[in-house]
């Protein structure tokens, strides 16, 4: 025998497969500074573009001078929306079924609105134009506060004013005012009420999930390319989504798709903020038509903080109903929904408030009734991002909150109360009731797993002290103990259910097997980050049967990749890693008939061992994949054609249902507002685990930006319309210093629909992160009668807190 | 975030400095460590037709410490930090350097900048008129000296003339306990509210405090009225309720993202408190 020595546990660990917390084959690059981000493209000829940015939140624009700013020396052109209007490009279809301008038509919304666009020669040249075009505004009333919108005649979208006055349909149905953009309703409204109104206890509870900003390290950019002789334009850049972004560029521009390449090189980080299409591709592309050379456009922090997709800004307004001993009876809930001056959302069509009715959470509720309003004001349009497309973060941010405010007015223990309520492991799949059906969990097993890693007894024996010597005047500190069990929702879609302006949202992987063994493997999604090209080789490595390292993972080029819709949602691995495992099936089933033709038997009497098919009872018989692999390009097989490649597309049958269980213990100084959090616990069931080390390093990192969000990131508005967190001075991106250790746990329950039972992980950690740091402020604060406050908890708003309540007397 | 194209002047010594200062007047501007100069002038909110970079300057980067101390411009908050004779002789400002934005900022971030600039989030100055230090400034007409006491007059606006270069800062060596204390939102953030407090021990009485604050009014305010208050008592509850008082009512915060001013208030009230606290427990 070849390898005797060897052992089967030797194969497979040589494989580097599923399961192995394998090194990430990135950060070689990464870490040496050789990473290919856009900005580092550099082409002959390359001109640079940069915006006039509105300083008006809303304004009229009755004049344009670019006069002054074609003399400056370099500048090359000007665009202005009077130069994209004959070409029907000032305006442009937004992901959301809205449009948006893309330089202001007249007037502008929201400040840092794109008004017009510089060519120059260099980007100092630029900046210096920008300075010298001349732009008057009539200032006309501002509006940064959704719920005045929908009272106000200051009509900010005339687009959304029918002829005889009226407000206009929109793209989801009849608008209840000018400035009014949808309403979703979803579940049972008379039921619920009914519920609600009958219930032995009631909790009725106001939040507000503030404005913020995933701030990837990497702003967005690109460079557009026009070969004006072949008629191809090529556009490299911070696309999550590539294939969408060329059929997009192709629908608006009238360009053919085939002359479109449209390549995403590294990303610096997404989180949401790379998915939509933004004003300066569309310039990018029309300035390089206009001039034939290339174009380059990047954002700088301030651009990308004030005009590029924010995160959440979500009035949300609960009403939670239960039996006098804490069994749920029914959900209500209202959200008034900011888009600011265009609905910019990246939003599967039929879902206009994204997964809000994932808002029932891990619980066992009956009977719910979810309705969202979107509403126009003067702030930068996006909403969907950061590390959770589809509202899904701010629907677990929701019923973790209506859960602690249940609690409070049942005078019940938090834990106790979830305990109670959780869907029993024996319940999936689960159908809730606003519709969705759970394929798997274990939350009782997951929840005692956690409550017994932190010692959540003594915690709360400690916590009882702490308020007596706090009552004692013994300290100033107070200890809360927050706690979230979230259950996400990920993995769109089911193409019946899912698409992106009509895109259905399956995804895809196509597999070459090299002759001598390896293997290249292209793929519909694109990693900011993530380490695809680690965990996606390292899932055909278990499948195919060849190592890891001998496996090329290419995503990003749409003349290569197979057509996906990209990675964000947490979609990934639910999908083009289910692609990826169909596809090495496919692979597998040739191999098979290859090694039963070499080794002499029938299909039949092969089996996979690992690396290798064997015949079955004589496990010395048999022919490693590698063999197999030179066999398929180099012996004639009767019947069988010469290579070894497949290709998948998938469109999974459901979603996929990661849930998590979280504690978060925090000292907070009561004099001060400073908080300190001294144990953060996080235990994640993402079905099966494909690179352990890799979910980790994901757990910390959504962790770190739930963090940020809790306790004092945001995007703020005076009344004016100002952005007042403009800069890094005054958003909060932590660093090293301000973030805890983190104890990383799990649990394992597999996702039964799904080819290797994995679910995603990337958004878990801030979708369950943002309500356990900010469950243990409001609980720290329990004992004294709070119930619902705000975030972001930074330190002025937490020592408000502890001065309403009086602690400061 | 890029600036207006402007000339780059690295002269060797302080006679070249002064001579591009004359020729180009309101035009022209020092650098020291660059941190407060170049973001405004990428914000476009500073125009510097001619930057003239002290680099290269010399005699601006040395420590003396004897019963003066004395404290060249061009030294970094890194370099205070790494001098372990100065870390002896005047404690507090070690402590407070270290929390001075984050390393790279330090490595960079210049004594005579801090000072010089004006800015009323900047530490230094503070720290300076608490240990009621000398600033030394050169111009055409030779040098002249300002008490960190006296030089700061509104937001950038100081004693110091348009065509004088702050060369030097010096302080008699400070006696007694000393306190450094700040909030702050997160590294790298400008003070919420910090208090720097050196505080001389005769038996079990005060015999002299010195009490300066950071980033609670337009300039940093020294309380003269704050120390007197603790001169002659235990340092007790009541001294320090008192020095509290008498501080509160020299600062004149304004709201920003920050907080409120009540919030403000009461920071600056608490962190004083807890800086009197630690500066007696170590005098």
């Amino acid at each position: 025998m070849k390898d005797e020595a060897v052992t089967r546990e030797d194969r497979v660990a040589s494989l580097k497969g599923m399961g192995c917390s394998r090194k990430r084959v990135e950060d070689a690059r990464f870490t040496q500074g050789k990473g290919n981000y856009v900005d580092d493209i550099k082409l002959d000829g390359m001109l640079f573009g940069d915006f006039v940015r509105s300083p008006y939140a809303h304004a009229k624009i009755t004049n344009i001078d670019t006069s002054a700013a074609m003399e400056v020396p370099g500048v090359l052109a000007v665009l202005t929306a009077a130069d994209l209007a004959p070409l029907g490009l000032h305006w442009m279809p937004t992901l959301a079924g809205d449009k948006q301008m893309v330089l202001a038509d007249g007037k502008v919304l929201f400040q840092g609105q794109e008004v017009a666009f510089v060519v120059a020669e260099d980007r100092y040249a630029a900046a210096d134009g920008i300075e010298a075009v001349e732009v008057e505004y009539e200032e006309l009333p501002v509006i940064v506060d959704p719920f005045e919108a929908l009272q106000s005649d200051v009509v900010l979208r005339p687009d959304t004013v029918g002829e005889d006055g009226s407000p206009a349909d929109g793209a989801h149905g009849p608008r209840k005012h000018h400035n009014h953009i949808f309403t979703w309703e979803c579940g049972d409204k008379d039921p619920t009420e009914q519920v609600i109104s009958n219930a032995e206890v009631v909790a009725e509870e106001s939040m507000y999930y503030h404005r913020t900003h995933p701030c990837p390290l990497e702003t967005c950019g690109c460079v557009a390319s026009m070969d004006k002789v072949n008629g191809k334009l090529t556009l490299w850049g911070t696309f999550q989504a590539p294939h969408a972004i060329r059929t997009v560029v192709s629908l608006i521009s009238g360009i053919e798709e085939h002359n479109i390449r449209v390549i995403s090189p590294d990303i610096g980080g997404g989180f949401g903020n790379k998915v939509g299409a933004y004003p300066g591709y569309v310039c990018s592309v029309v300035a390089s038509i206009v001039t034939g050379k290339p174009v380059k456009w990047i954002e700088d922090r301030m651009d990308n903080l004030m005009t590029t997709a924010f995160a959440r800004d979500y009035w949300m307004k609960g009403r939670i109903s239960a039996t006098k001993d804490g069994k749920i009876t029914g959900l209500h809930c209202h959200v008034t929904a900011d888009h600011g001056g265009f609905d910019a959302c990246a939003d599967p069509t039929k879902f206009p408030a994204g997964f809000m009715n994932i808002c029932t959470g891990s619980y066992d509720i009956p009977t719910a009734f979810l309705e969202v309003d979107g509403v126009y004001t003067n702030k930068a349009p996006g909403g969907v991002s950061y590390r959770c497309s589809f509202r899904v973060t701010e629907a677990v941010y929701f019923i973790e909150r209506m859960i602690e405010v249940l609690a409070i007015e049942l005078d019940m223990d938090a834990s106790e109360l979830r305990k109670i309520n959780f869907i029993k492991k024996e319940q999936f799949p689960y159908k809730a009731a606003l519709g969705w059906e759970y394929d798997s969990g274990d939350y009782h097993t997951a929840w005692d797993k956690a409550m017994k890693a932190v010692d959540y007894d003594g915690l709360r024996a400690e916590q009882k002290q702490r308020i007596e010597d706090f009552k004692a005047g013994k300290t100033r500190k107070l200890l809360g103990i927050g706690l979230t069990h979230f259950t996400e929702i990920v993995g769109a879609g089911p193409v019946k259910n899912c698409d992106i302006l009509g895109l259905g949202m399956f995804d895809s992987c196509e597999i070459r097997i090299h002759p001598t063994g390896s293997a290249i493997a292209r793929l519909g999604t694109i990693s900011q980050g993530q380490g695809h090209a680690t965990t996606f080789a390292q899932i055909l490595a278990s499948e195919i049967g060849l190592p890891a390292d001998s496996i090329t993972i290419e995503e990003g080029d749409t003349d290569t990749a197979p057509y996906g819709l990209g990675t964000y949602g947490s979609r990934s691995t639910p999908v083009a890693g289910a692609a990826t495992a169909m596809a090495g099936r496919k692979i597998r089933a040739k191999a098979q008939m290859i090694a039963a033709y070499l080794l002499e038997v029938h299909d039949d009497d092969v089996e996979f061992d690992v690396d290798r098919f064997v015949v079955k009872g004589a496990p010395e018989k048999f022919k490693t994949m590698k063999e197999i692999a030179f066999a398929a390009y180099n012996q004639a097989i009767p019947g069988v054609e010469p290579g070894l490649e497949a290709v998948s597309y998938y469109d999974p049958p459901n979603m996929t249902y990661p849930f998590g269980a979280y504690v978060c213990v925090m000292e907070i100084d009561v004099d001060t507002g400073v908080t300190d959090i001294r144990q953060f616990y996080a235990l994640d069931d993402c079905g099966t685990r494909i690179n352990p080390m890799i979910i980790e390093g994901q757990i910390h990192g959504g962790l770190t930006e739930a963090l940020a969000v809790a306790l004092g990131q945001e995007i703020a508005y005076d009344d004016m319309g100002n952005v007042k967190t403009g800069t890094l001075m005054d958003f909060f991106l932590p660093t090293a210093w301000e973030v805890p250790n983190y104890e990383t746990d799990h649990t394992v329950t597999p996702s039964p629909h799904h080819p290797i039972g994995a679910k995603g992980v990337g958004e878990s950690p801030h979708v369950g992160g943002v309500p356990c740091f900010s469950n243990a402020v409001h609980d720290a604060f329990r004992a004294f009668g709070l119930r619902q406050t705000n975030m972001p908890h930074d330190h002025w708003r937490i020592w408000r807190t502890a001065n309403e309540l009086g602690l400061h007397d | 975030m890029i600036p207006a194209s402007f000339e780059y002047h690295r002269p060797k010594d302080m006679a070249g400095v002064l001579s591009i200062l004359e020729e180009h007047g309101d035009d022209a501007r020092v650098m020291a460590g660059g941190h407060s100069l170049i973001p405004m002038m990428k914000l476009r909110m500073a125009d510097v037709p001619h930057l003239i970079d002290l680099q290269d300057v010399g005699g601006l980067a040395g420590i003396t410490v004897g019963d003066t101390i004395t404290i060249g411009a061009m030294v970094t908050q890194s370099d205070i930090i790494l001098h372990d004779a100065l870390a002896d002789a005047a404690p507090i400002l070690r402590e407070a350097s270290l929390q001075i934005a984050d390393p790279q900022v330090r490595y960079m971030g210049t004594v005579g900048g801090n000072v010089a600039n004006g800015d009323p989030g900047n530490d230094m100055p503070g720290l300076m008129q608490c240990l009621d230090a000398t600033f030394t400034v050169v111009g055409p007409n030779g040098e002249r000296k300002i008490p960190a006491r006296e030089f700061y007059e509104a937001a950038y606006m100081t004693g110091r003339e348009d065509d004088e270069v702050m060369t030097a800062v010096s302080f008699a060596k400070p006696a007694g306990g000393h306190a450094y204390e700040k909030q702050k939102r997160k590294i790298g953030d400008y003070a919420t509210a910090a208090a720097a407090v050196q505080i001389v021990k005769d038996g079990g009485t005060c015999a002299s405090a010195s009490i300066a604050m950071t980033n609670l009014s337009d300039t940093p305010v020294y309380s003269a009225a704050a120390g007197d208050a603790l001169v002659g008592t235990s340092v007790d509850g009541d001294a320090i309720k008192a020095a509290v008082s008498a501080m509160l009512n020299d600062i004149d915060p304004v709201e920003d993202n920050r907080g409120p001013v009540a919030f403000k208030r009461h920071v600056a009230g608490v962190i004083l408190a807890r800086a009197i606290e630690r500066a007696w427990a170590r005098a």
